[in-house]
């Protein structure tokens, strides 16, 4: 027998771990809408297996707690069996060897505290709480609930125009979302179960590039009922297209000298070209939406005003006024917030940041958006301060990605302590603190003070921390607002003091969001405005959809979209992402599963034709 | 079309048509469970899958379509593999106690495991439980369940009613009451036609048949049993009888057989209701004009805003589903109901009653069972309150002695004490399956039946009676008396023939006497919600709605003998209305029974006597959840 020998991998092995791999995948894709109580159960037994069975309370404690979790599945659980999970589990957790055992019976405790109303439910009632009411799973995660199946599936059959047409029943930005939406139906797609998830924001993006102009549905007959819109966003947009489409006649009023709200005053045209925004904005317009800009909506006129004149109003003031960062020296010149360096870039107005150095602040898309930005106004370098990991960024990977390519040097677990001035009050430097990363809360890691500080030598500061709503003028004139966005129920209803036929959403009631959040919300408020007026109209199209292909389940990864070489594009604002070809986009579009028809979804909530 | 090759044999088939229909076209049979045309293509059992060329995985037949140069094997080696495997799944959780199952022989899955040749089971046999309230007139067995998710779909689809959803997931997922209810709590309307729809014995009627059984073997009691019109059209299916053979009175002579002392007619009842309906109706009519000598277009609000109570339309009100229906969905609208019992209850308060005094026996002597194409009619029966005819059989035997004693009210101490208590004008109700079920019991011999009268005089019914079993024949009956009544001459018996026909939603108009009457027919709950949807949104107005909770009426009633896959309510009708034709009284007014009813007891149509037998108040009782 040899001393030594090299450790090799055994079929069997490797097999598992490409098990693994499926297992990683399949979590990920998790469908909506399952018993928190029967997944607990299935982990378990998976935590089981891995268990060494040296010591019992893993070896023999998981099992037996599976057991009273299935008792408790199968409606033969008493909530004494619930009390014997927790004391179990709490053994296990206390008396566990190691963490396979421990940290199982953590889960264990966890789900307990985390969904003990539904281990009561089966107990109690024999039954799940657990309903299905949308099982596409990329319908399902979508906010304003767009037919995906069906426009991917018209992108297959190279129909572009009826693909636009299909979305804009439930979106009317398809052009916007196609370049900037942070695609949350990707996320839990049940292609990724077979390799990975579609690429559908690239394929959206590919019908309205090779779609041509798309005629809009033809308005319903007038109503006569007038609504005003404030706010000129995305969210209001949408509110104001589905209006009109069902006759009511709509006023949008918009604070600035433009429409688009934060796609024109807070996307860098490098993402969102102002032409292809100015082209669907347009044409939402030429619906005959009357438009007054440079109106600012609070004193006068004030939404009392408004609602006179109106049969009703719709707040989607966004969150536009940026947020403190509260330290030492913040009054510098040179200390300039993200909002206000995008706004002015939306009005045309662009700084020259020439030579410059720069620390950005902040580690959202919006501080992306402002450090790639600086790259194209000339900066000679620019830094992004960031207090946590790089992993922990809310920005979209694909932003940070881009930002770094382009030059930007990431400063991840920096915490900003101070600004120091020159004589003249001038921005010299950031003073930062180094972080040391902490232990796990709400699912992320806390950065904890280091004892060092470091001194970031720089000519400009540009803070982006986050986003706040100026909803002051709102609340004198009664409107109910809740730790400063606007209280509006989930069917945009504004309880406001005194006044009826007020609705809100977007931003404004939600704190600072996504795109498709803001549409989806000036979808629901449209609905429910049509009803308050006393109408139920309904938004359909006519596209009938293509026949279900049979043969396209073959293993094939995804299709990312290729962008311009960085050295390139970081001289100018020109966009920045190359869209498919069309083999590419004929390859992705095919490698949709169509849950809409295979599964759950040729039974319920496949397809919502109408709304 | 497009070309097909299905096994090994080239076809044409049409295009955008399924694989199944292609199939079916030319006559190659694909097995399905859970499938049922243009209701459920949801592909959930797996049993249709069939190969198709080009494709890595098996495809299943009903949901897919052809297209053209598709090959298809229908029993390849996979194929035949899959099938079987996927039945014996299906198997491993089905409570296979056949024996006591009231669809043994009449199973879908039992035929398909028998088709394949399934003799025994390679899994252990997991079969689940739950707990159902077994006295409620609806019956599911979770053991029995086979998930096909047809009870789903069609109260969602065609009754609109949702009361059926999917339950729990993953492995443990089944059907249970929607939302977390229970039965006993929901608005189900008791219509049935989910167990018409279940291919196996998951879902049924309470079964009632031991009842009946007890009341036979009682000397003490005298049976009374009625026919409801669509029985007759319907009871023979299961024996493989024709309809030309398996007439009303052969089942009459099957009754008789069994023991019940008196056979008769719920057509005799139906054409009460047409007089107390029908005058009910004409009574609104008459209250409306006088209010707005315009006439009574139920369009137009200036009805309504002289002040008006008279609210249009009525509805009819034999249908106990539909009743449940309203009563839960649009309790605003139940005074627009007509107070007429339905035809059974009349009936059974006709039967205590009257019937009691012509028999000169004490009404709680009579035990009074229904056979009824019907699950709602189990409810109906045991509505509280629907106990007239003994109680007013009582206040007559309470005036007959105070008249012989001259008004000595301690003579009343005299009465049988078994008097006072309170009857059901209705005791038991069979459904036709479960009729059919007890001539089985009974080893009689459907074929060999001879036909026998009913007894008299409750056992004489009209033409107009009869067709209350389809949809469209409660209106049409009405009207043929309606205007009989109000311009003393018999219309052309198929004047009203328009209203006929199994559409869902039918309206027409007719002229009666000068009145342009609007008149509208619905079937099947989902109909009838966008009917009254309709209504409710000024988009139509009539004068008179006929309602019946099942599509086609009691024809394609809950209560009917099923046969999977098919809808058999127009063949139905059909021999209903040929029925109507073939009868020498075709009008409800002319029944010479009804006539002497009235003349010996009633009085009159809407008599004080006809209201307290023959009407009702449908606020008496509450729906779950109604205020």
């Amino acid at each position: 027998m040899s001393r030594l020998s090299i450790i090799t991998s055994n079929k069997a092995q490797t097999t598992v771990e490409s098990l693994y791999k499926d297992l990683e995948r399949r979590i990920s894709a998790s469908p909506p809408g399952l018993c928190p109580v029967d997944l607990a159960s299935s982990f378990l037994k998976l935590c089981h297996s891995q268990s060494c069975g040296k010591c019992v309370p893993c070896r023999i404690g998981l099992g037996q707690l599976q057991d009273l979790l299935e008792m408790v599945l199968d409606g033969e659980g008493t909530l004494e069996t619930i009390d014997l999970i927790e004391k179990t589990a709490k053994n296990i957790f206390y008396s566990a060897d190691c963490a396979i055992g421990y940290e199982a019976a953590n889960m264990v405790l966890k789900g307990l505290r985390g969904f003990r109303d539904d281990f009561e439910e089966h107990v109690l009632r024999h039954r799940c709480k657990c309903e299905l009411y949308q099982p596409v799973p990329c319908v399902s995660q979508c906010p304003a609930g767009v037919d995906i199946p069906g426009y991917v599936a018209l992108v297959a059959e190279g129909r572009y125009g009826d693909a636009v047409r299909l979305i804009r029943k439930d979106n009317p930005l398809p052009a916007v979302c196609g370049l900037i939406c942070e695609h949350p139906c990707e996320v839990r797609c049940r292609r990724t179960l077979i390799d990975d998830p579609v690429n559908i924001r690239g394929l959206k993006r590919f019908a309205v590039d090779h779609a041509g102009d798309v005629p809009l549905p033809v308005p319903a007959a007038p109503t006569g009922k007038k609504v005003a819109v404030i706010g000129g966003g995305p969210g209001g947009l949408s509110a104001a297209y589905y209006l009109t489409l069902m006759g009511h006649q709509v006023t949008i009023f918009e604070q600035r000298k433009k429409l688009g709200g934060m796609l024109r005053y807070g996307i860098p045209n490098y993402r969102l070209p102002r032409e292809e925004l100015d082209r669907e904005i347009e044409q939402i317009l030429s619906l005959g939406i009357t438009v007054q800009t440079g109106v600012t909506v609070g004193e006068s006129p004030s939404i009392v005003d408004l609602r006179k004149e109106y049969d009703a109003v719709y707040i989607a003031i966004g969150a536009h006024t940026d947020r403190k960062i509260g330290i030492e020296g913040e009054d510098a010149k040179g200390v300039i917030s993200a909002v206000e360096l995008l706004r002015g870039i939306g009005d045309g107005e662009m700084p020259d940041f020439t030579g410059k150095s720069i620390v950005v602040i902040g580690g959202g898309n919006v501080a992306m958006d402002v450090a790639r930005s600086a790259v194209r106004l000339g900066a000679e370098r620019v830094r992004i301060a960031y207090r946590r990991r790089s992993v922990d960024m809310t920005a979209m990977p694909e932003e940070v990605e881009g930002a770094v390519e382009e030059g930007c040097e990431l400063l991840d677990l920096h915490a900003p302590l101070r600004i120091e001035k020159d004589a003249d009050g001038n921005v010299a430097a950031l003073w930062v603190q180094p972080q040391i990363i902490g232990p796990m809360k709400n699912g992320r890691p806390t950065p904890e003070n280091s004892s060092e500080e470091v001194r970031l030598a720089c000519d400009i500061v540009l803070v982006a921390i986050g986003q706040g709503i100026d909803s002051r003028l709102f609340e004198k004139q009664g409107i109910p607002v809740k730790r400063g966005v606007i209280d509006a129920l989930n069917w945009s209803g504004v309880n406001a003091k005194d006044i009826t036929g007020v609705f809100a959403g977007g931003d404004c009631v939600t704190g600072p969001a996504t795109v498709i959040r803001a549409i989806a919300a000036g979808k629901v408020a449209a609905a429910n405005i049509d009803e308050f007026l006393g109408y139920q109209h309904l938004i359909s199209v006519d596209v009938e959809l293509p026949q279900v292909r049979l043969d396209d389940r073959k293993n094939c990864a995804r299709i990312n979209m290729k962008e311009r070489q960085a050295a390139d594009r970081a001289k100018d604002f020109e966009l920045v992402e190359c869209g498919m070809t069309c083999e590419e986009a004929n390859q992705e579009a095919r490698r949709c599963l169509r849950c809409d028809h295979f599964g759950y979804g040729s039974f319920k909530g496949g397809r919502t034709e109408q709304w | 079309m497009v070309n097909v090759t299905i096994n090994g044999k080239q076809y044409k088939a049409e295009d955008g048509s399924t694989i199944l229909d292609a199939a079916a076209s030319v006559g190659i049979y694909i097995p399905t469970l859970c499938y049922l045309k243009d209701i459920n293509n949801i592909g959930a059992c797996r049993v249709c899958m069939v190969e198709v060329e080009g494709c890595a995985k098996l495809v299943a037949a009903c949901n897919n379509k052809v297209w053209d140069g598709m090959v298809v094997h229908t029993n390849s080696p996979r194929v035949r593999e899959s099938r079987k495997n996927t039945v014996e799944l299906i198997l491993s959780q089905h409570d296979g106690e056949c024996s006591t199952c009231v669809r043994s022989g009449n199973c879908k899955l039992q035929t398909i495991a028998n088709d394949l040749g399934i003799v025994d089971l390679p899994f252990r046999k997991k079969v689940a439980k739950a707990e159902w309230p077994m006295k409620f007139p609806l019956i599911r067995d979770e053991g029995k369940c086979i998930k096909c998710m047809r009870c789903v779909q069609i109260c969602d689809k065609v009754q609109g009613l949702n009361i059926w959803d999917v339950s729990g997931t993953g492995s443990r997922t089944t059907v249970d009451v929607s939302r977390n209810r229970m039965i006993k709590e929901s608005d189900c309307a008791l219509c049935g036609q989910c167990i018409t729809h279940c291919p196996v014995g998951a879902l049924r009627e309470r079964d009632d048949i031991d009842k009946v059984l007890d009341a036979l073997a009682d000397p003490e009691k005298i049976t009374v049993v009625q026919v409801a019109p669509a029985v007759r059209a319907a009871w023979g299916e299961p024996f493989g009888l024709s309809r030309e053979f398996a007439t009303v009175k052969r089942l009459v002579a099957a009754l008789r057989q069994m023991g019940f002392d008196y056979i008769f007619d719920t057509n005799f009842s139906a054409d009460l209701t047409i007089m107390e309906e029908g005058s009910e109706f004409l009574e609104k009519l008459k209250r409306s004009a006088a209010v707005d000598a315009k006439g009574a277009d139920p369009s137009s609000d200036e009805a309504g805003a002289q002040g008006s109570a008279e609210k249009f339309p009525l509805f009819t009100s034999c249908c106990p589903g539909w009743v449940r229906f309203l009563k839960s969905q649009y309790p605003d609208m139940v005074d627009q109901l007509s107070t007429a019992k339905s035809p059974q209850q009349m009936f059974g308060a006709v039967a205590k009653s009257y019937y009691a005094q012509l028999l000169g026996v004490d009404p709680s002597k009579i035990y009074c069972v229904s056979i009824m194409p019907c699950l709602a009619k189990k409810h109906e029966c045991a509505i509280p309150g629907m106990e007239d005819g003994a109680r007013v059989s009582r206040e007559d035997r309470e005036k007959e002695v105070l008249a012989q004693s001259g008004g000595d009210k301690e003579k009343l101490g005299q009465l049988e004490p078994s008097e006072q208590a309170s009857v059901p004008d209705v005791d038991v109700v069979l459904t036709t399956r479960e009729v059919d079920r007890l001539i089985r019991a009974e080893q009689i011999r459907p074929a060999l039946l001879p036909e026998e009268e009913f007894d008299m005089p409750l056992g004489v019914g009209s033409g107009a009676g009869v067709i209350f079993g389809a949809t469209g024949g409660v209106m049409e009956a009405a009207l043929r008396s309606a205007y009989y009544l109000v311009t003393g001459r018999n219309p052309d018996p198929d004047a009203f023939k328009k209203v006929r026909g199994n559409k869902g939603w039918k309206e027409a108009e007719f002229n009666l006497a000068g009145t342009q009457l609007k008149v509208a027919v619905v079937s099947g709950l989902g109909n009838t919600r966008k009917l009254i949807e309709a209504l409710r949104r000024g988009e139509v107005s009539y004068h008179f709605v006929e309602v019946m909770a099942c599509p086609g009426g009691c024809a394609g009633g809950g209560g009917q003998p099923i046969k999977d896959g098919e809808e058999l309510a127009a063949e139905r009708g059909e021999v209903l209305y040929a029925l109507d034709k073939g009868n020498q009284l075709r009008y409800s007014h002319e029944n010479p029974a009804v006539k002497q009813c009235y003349q010996d007891y009633l009085g009159a149509p809407l008599s004080h006597k006809a209201h307290e037998l023959l009407h009702t108040d449908h606020h008496a009782w509450k729906m779950p959840g109604e205020e």
